[in-house]
C-alpha cells in the first residue's frame, strides 16, 4: 500500500491574522518531513490543519491511497496520530489507567499495549499517577499510543524536546522503522532530525499576500 | 465503537469519584441546603410538609449545577480532545457519553437521596417511590441540558456563573413538572399527566442535548 499526502497552496488563519500562505507539500510512504519555523508562524497549526482539526483558510488537502484519491475521509479518525504539545493525561490518573484508555479507545490491542509499554520503557512508571511523571516521561506516555494503534500518517509537534539523550535515541530507531514500513511523517522540530528529511520551512506571508487574503 | 463507548464512560465515571470528589461535594451541598429549610422557615410539620416537594426539586436542580464546569473544561485543557477526535466516535455521541457520566457519578446519587430528604421534611412514605422515578428522570434532563451549558462556556473564564445563566431557565420545565407531580400525589390528583410531561423532557433532551452540545463542542474545538 501507498499512501501520498499531498497539500496543494493552502493558507491558515488564526482568528482574522493570516498565518501562512502558498504552503505546497507532497509527503508520500517513507516520507519524513522536518517542518521548521520561527515561533508562532504557524507550525501547530498547519499540523492540526493536516489533521483535519480545522479546515485550511484556502488550498487542499488531499490523501491519496494506490493512485485512488480518498474523498471525504477524516485524516485524523482513520490514518494518522497528532501528537501535540498538551499530553492529554488527567493528573488524578495513573499511567496504566490512562495508557489502557487510550488503547482501548482508538481500537488498540492488548498485546499491542504490551509491546508499546516495553518499547518506551514504561514498565516502572505504571503505577504512577501521572502529576508525578517529568516532562520527559509524560511525552513518552503520550508516544505509546503512535506504537499501541499503527496509523500511517504521523503529525508530531515537537516531540523530542523534552526527551532526554537515551530515549531520543529510542525515538529516532522507532521513526526510522515507521518510515521504513511505509509511514509518513511531519514532525515539527527546533533541532534537526539525525536521519535524511524534506525540510518545510514555514515564513510569514509578505504584505502583499496579507493584502490579498 | 462500543468498546470505545465503554472505555470513556468508564474513564469519565471514574474520574467524576477521584476528581476532587465531585459527588460528595454536590451531596454535602444538597443535604446541606434540605437542612438548612426547616430552620429558615420554621419547624411546623404542616408548613414543610406543604413546601417540601417545591424546595427538594429546587435543590436538586441547584446541586445538579456543582460539577458542571468540569465536565469538559479538564479535558479541554489537557488536550484530550485531540485523542478523543481520533477515535470513531462523533463529537456528538462523545457529548452523550460524558452527560451520561456526569448523570451516572452524580445526578442518579443526588436522585437517590431525594426520597430521603423529602420524607425527613413531612412528605409521606408512601411517596418514595413515585419521587424517585421523578428525581431519576428530572436529573437525567439536569444533566443533559448541563452539558449544553457546560460545552457553550467552554473556553471562557468564570464559566460557572455563565453555565447556570444558560442552563437554569431550562431547568424550569422539570422542576414544575417534577414538583406539580409530587402535590398532585399528595392531594390525590391524577398524576399520570405530570410524569409524562417529565419523562416527554427527559427524552427530548435525550435527543436533542447531545446534538447541541457537539455542535458547541465542535465550535470551540475549531
Amino acid at each position: 500500500m501507498t499512501l501520498s499526502l499531498n497539500v496543494q497552496d493552502i493558507a491558515l488563519k488564526k482568528g482574522h491574522k493570516l498565518l501562512v500562505s502558498n504552503v505546497n507539500l507532497t509527503a508520500t510512504s517513507g516520507d519524513a518531513i522536518s517542518l521548521t519555523g520561527a515561533n508562532g508562524v504557524g507550525k501547530t497549526t498547519f499540523l492540526r490543519c493536516l489533521a483535519g482539526f480545522t479546515p485550511p483558510h484556502r488550498g487542499s488537502i488531499q490523501l491519496v491511497e494506490n493512485d485512488s484519491q480518498l474523498d471525504g475521509v477524516s485524516i485524523i479518525e482513520n490514518y494518522s496520530h497528532y501528537l501535540g504539545h498538551a499530553e492529554a493525561l488527567n493528573p488524578a490518573r495513573r499511567v496504566d489507567q490512562e495508557l489502557q484508555f487510550h488503547c482501548d479507545y482508538l481500537g488498540g490491542t492488548d498485546l499491542s499495549l504490551r509491546e508499546a509499554i516495553a518499547r518506551l520503557r514504561l514498565g516502572a512508571l505504571l503505577d504512577l499517577e501521572t502529576r508525578m511523571l517529568s516532562a520527559g516521561q509524560r511525552k513518552r506516555v503520550s508516544l505509546a499510543r503512535l506504537l499501541m494503534v499503527p496509523r500511517p500518517i504521523w503529525l508530531l509537534d515537537e516531540v523530542l524536546s523534552p526527551l532526554d539523550i537515551a530515549h531520543r535515541a529510542l525515538m529516532v530507531d522507532i521513526m526510522q522503522a515507521h518510515l521504513s514500513g511505509g509511514g509518513i511523517m511531519v514532525c515539527a522540530v527546533h533541532d534537526p532530525l539525525p536521519f535524511d528529511t524534506r525540510a518545510l520551512h514555514l515564513t510569514r506571508p509578505s504584505l502583499e499576500e496579507i493584502g490579498n487574503a | 465503537m462500543l468498546k470505545a463507548s465503554l472505555a470513556l464512560l468508564k474513564r469519565d465515571i471514574g474520574l467524576s469519584w477521584s476528581r476532587g470528589g465531585g459527588p460528595i461535594l454536590a451531596v454535602g451541598f444538597y443535604l446541606t441546603l434540605m437542612a438548612m429549610i426547616p430552620l429558615s422557615l420554621g419547624p411546623e410539620t404542616q408548613v414543610l410538609a406543604r413546601v417540601a416537594p417545591g424546595l427538594t426539586w429546587l435543590s436538586l436542580a441547584l446541586a445538579s449545577l456543582l460539577s458542571l464546569e468540569r465536565l469538559f473544561e479538564r479535558d479541554y485543557e489537557d488536550g484530550l480532545f485531540d485523542i478523543l477526535r481520533g477515535g470513531k466516535l462523533p463529537l456528538e455521541a462523545i457529548a452523550l457519553i460524558k452527560c451520561l457520566a456526569q448523570w451516572i457519578g452524580t445526578g442518579l446519587i443526588l436522585a437517590l437521596l431525594t426520597p430521603m430528604v423529602m420524607i425527613i421534611l413531612g412528605a409521606p412514605v408512601e411517596a418514595a417511590g413515585l419521587s424517585l422515578v421523578a428525581a431519576v428522570l428530572g436529573s437525567l434532563s439536569f444533566a443533559l441540558i448541563g452539558g449544553v451549558g457546560a460545552s457553550l462556556s467552554l473556553g471562557s473564564r468564570k464559566g460557572g456563573v455563565l453555565i447556570a445563566l444558560l442552563v437554569l431557565p431550562f431547568y424550569v420545565p422539570p422542576v414544575i413538572f417534577g414538583a406539580g407531580l409530587m402535590q398532585a400525589y399528595l392531594t390525590g390528583a391524577p398524576i399520570t399527566q405530570a410524569l409524562g410531561l417529565l419523562g416527554a423532557y427527559s427524552l427530548f433532551a435525550l435527543a436533542l442535548c447531545p446534538i447541541a452540545t457537539g455542535a458547541a463542542l465542535r465550535s470551540a474545538l475549531n
